[in-house]
């Protein structure tokens, strides 16, 4: 049986105190309860993420799909759940319960997170190199040599002039402040790559640019890559699998042509038939 | 004769929520396939065959039935139960699927989109690059189109790179979907030439065509499919 690099069993990310009603599972009022007002944000999810893989998720607004993300970068502290990574402690121990260190090493060396804004994964007053050095030094990298090589060679693939890697993000544009900052997420060679909405606001040119940097990075380092996306044209191109998450639960998950050629639940089909 | 599919009783009804209402598009098909054959279906729009051919992809789900492959990589498995990571590697390695349509990522060339192929299957870069390069030649596709965005190809140069892409895997078993829906006569002809060499080098085949001539000295058996079922007697031979 193939041991997943990621896996996920029962995610329970909630705002509120709960009450007797919800946490015995009573209808929740989209993802909130009724009685106490709860937010239920991530209810019960579970993902498995393989090898080399693609996982799109997909879903509206408000569906839990960041902050599954976010949960899993530990941007947001969970209330239930656990978590297993092959490559850390050949997935035997929960990620969630670790320590601070601990989670920091798995953020340096394991996983690397791009964000739909900028703003939250680069420091926008740090010059371009800067943002990337400072993963590399998080990791333990202090040769100044070898850390300047591994910035040229991390720009350079994706087609950032060198010229320009002294000057802070914010003097770039959207698509290349998103090249930086996938560049970051790619400094130490991660095992995973969680991309949420990477290409959302972006002109189309620029949009065809990061998903062929996608696309190269996953067959160059062969990397799992989870991928939120409102556009299933892009889910549709780039995803093995796709998760369907509605109110903070799944709710469907298969093969992507099968999602979106043959979708069973009716928000599903209501959000394939709602394609251009 | 070894059998490299075989389908049992395949249905597959469509639930539309918004609607509550049911559409059956296809009902109790049955039939096999021989190692190194070529089946063709035929049939009128909206019988039901692109649903057969989607089925054994698992494209769409089939309601009932069984479609049994006897995989290289992990022997007899039937395609309605089998998990999706099966599915995924069977894609890439073992069955190639070809539409008249042409899904490419944006900002790549032709032979780039051949090498992703080959890549996915898992040949190093070097290896994928020969190989895509082959089976350019092999459909013919001018060497001057190989590094253009195939947004402008012609039908014909489109369908003969999605042959290059499904094909560059060696896949043992072929599905193809109309393929030849959209292209002159001299282009169909031409496509019917590299399917009778791809038969004649072992690919098991089943193909939707419309045009029973192009079918001729092609495909071993050619079943009729009417309102969703086969019907034996219009079985054409």
């Amino acid at each position: 049986m193939e041991k997943p690099v990621l896996r996920i069993d029962h995610l329970t990310v909630r705002y509120g105190k709960t009450c007797g009603y919800c946490r015995n599972g009573g209808k929740l009022n989209k993802n909130t309860c009724p009685h106490c007002k709860t937010v239920w944000a991530c209810n019960d999810v579970n993902v498995s993420l393989y090898e080399g893989e693609i996982l799109g998720i997909v879903g509206e607004s408000g569906s839990g799909k960041s902050t599954l993300m976010k949960s899993l970068y530990f941007d947001f502290g969970i209330t239930e759940g656990r978590g297993y990574l092959k490559d850390f402690h050949d997935g035997e121990e929960d990620i969630f319960s670790q320590s601070l260190q601990q989670k920091k090493y798995i953020k340096n060396h394991i996983m690397g997170m791009v964000y739909q804004n900028p703003v939250l994964g680069l420091r926008m007053d740090y010059s371009s190199a800067g943002n990337i050095a400072e993963k590399l030094i998080a990791a333990g990298n202090r040769n100044f040599r070898k850390m300047n090589e591994r910035v040229t060679e991390l720009l350079d693939a994706m087609e950032i002039l060198q010229s320009r890697k002294k000057e802070p993000p914010k003097n770039f544009s959207g698509g290349m402040q998103q090249r930086v900052q996938i560049s970051k997420a790619l400094a130490n060679n991660p095992k995973i790559l969680l991309l949420d909405e990477v290409t959302t606001g972006l002109d189309l040119s620029v949009q065809a640019r990061v998903l062929e940097l996608i696309r190269k990075i996953h067959q160059e380092f062969h990397i799992s890559i989870m991928l939120v996306s409102h556009d299933l044209a892009v889910i549709r191109m780039l995803a093995d699998r796709t998760i369907v998450m509605l109110d903070g639960k799944i709710i469907e998950q298969g093969l992507t042509d099968q999602i979106l050629d043959d979708p069973q639940q009716p928000y599903t089909q209501q959000l394939v038939h709602s394609l251009l | 004769m070894e059998k490299i599919l075989e389908i049992k009783g395949l249905s597959k009804e469509f639930y539309l929520h918004e609607q509550q209402r049911k559409i059956k598009s296809c009902r109790d098909i049955s039939f096999s396939l021989n190692k190194g054959g070529f089946i063709g279906i035929v049939g009128a729009s909206g019988a039901g065959k692109s649903t057969v051919l989607r089925c054994i992809y698992r494209t769409y789900l089939a309601t009932a039935g069984s479609v049994i492959y006897d995989s290289l990589s992990y022997g007899k498995l039937d395609l309605v139960k089998a998990e999706e990571r099966q599915i995924i590697h069977l894609r890439k390695v073992e069955i190639g699927y070809v539409s008249q349509f042409l899904t490419i990522l944006p900002r790549t060339t032709a032979k780039q989109h051949v090498i992703n192929g080959a890549l996915d299957a898992g040949f190093s870069y070097e290896e994928s690059v020969k190989k895509a390069e082959e089976m350019l030649r092999y459909f013919r596709l001018s060497e001057n189109l190989w590094d253009i965005y195939p947004n402008t190809f012609s039908g014909g140069e489109k369908l003969r790179l999605n042959l290059a892409h499904a094909m560059v895997k060696a896949p043992r078993l072929l599905l193809l979907d109309e393929p030849t829906a959209s292209l002159d006569n001299d282009t169909k002809l031409l496509v019917k030439e590299l399917l009778m060499k791809l038969k004649a080098e072992g690919t098991s085949m089943i193909g939707i065509f419309h045009d029973l001539e192009f079918m001729e000295g092609l495909c071993d058996h050619v079943y009729n499919i009417s309102q969703g079922s086969f019907r034996p007697e219009q079985e054409v031979s």
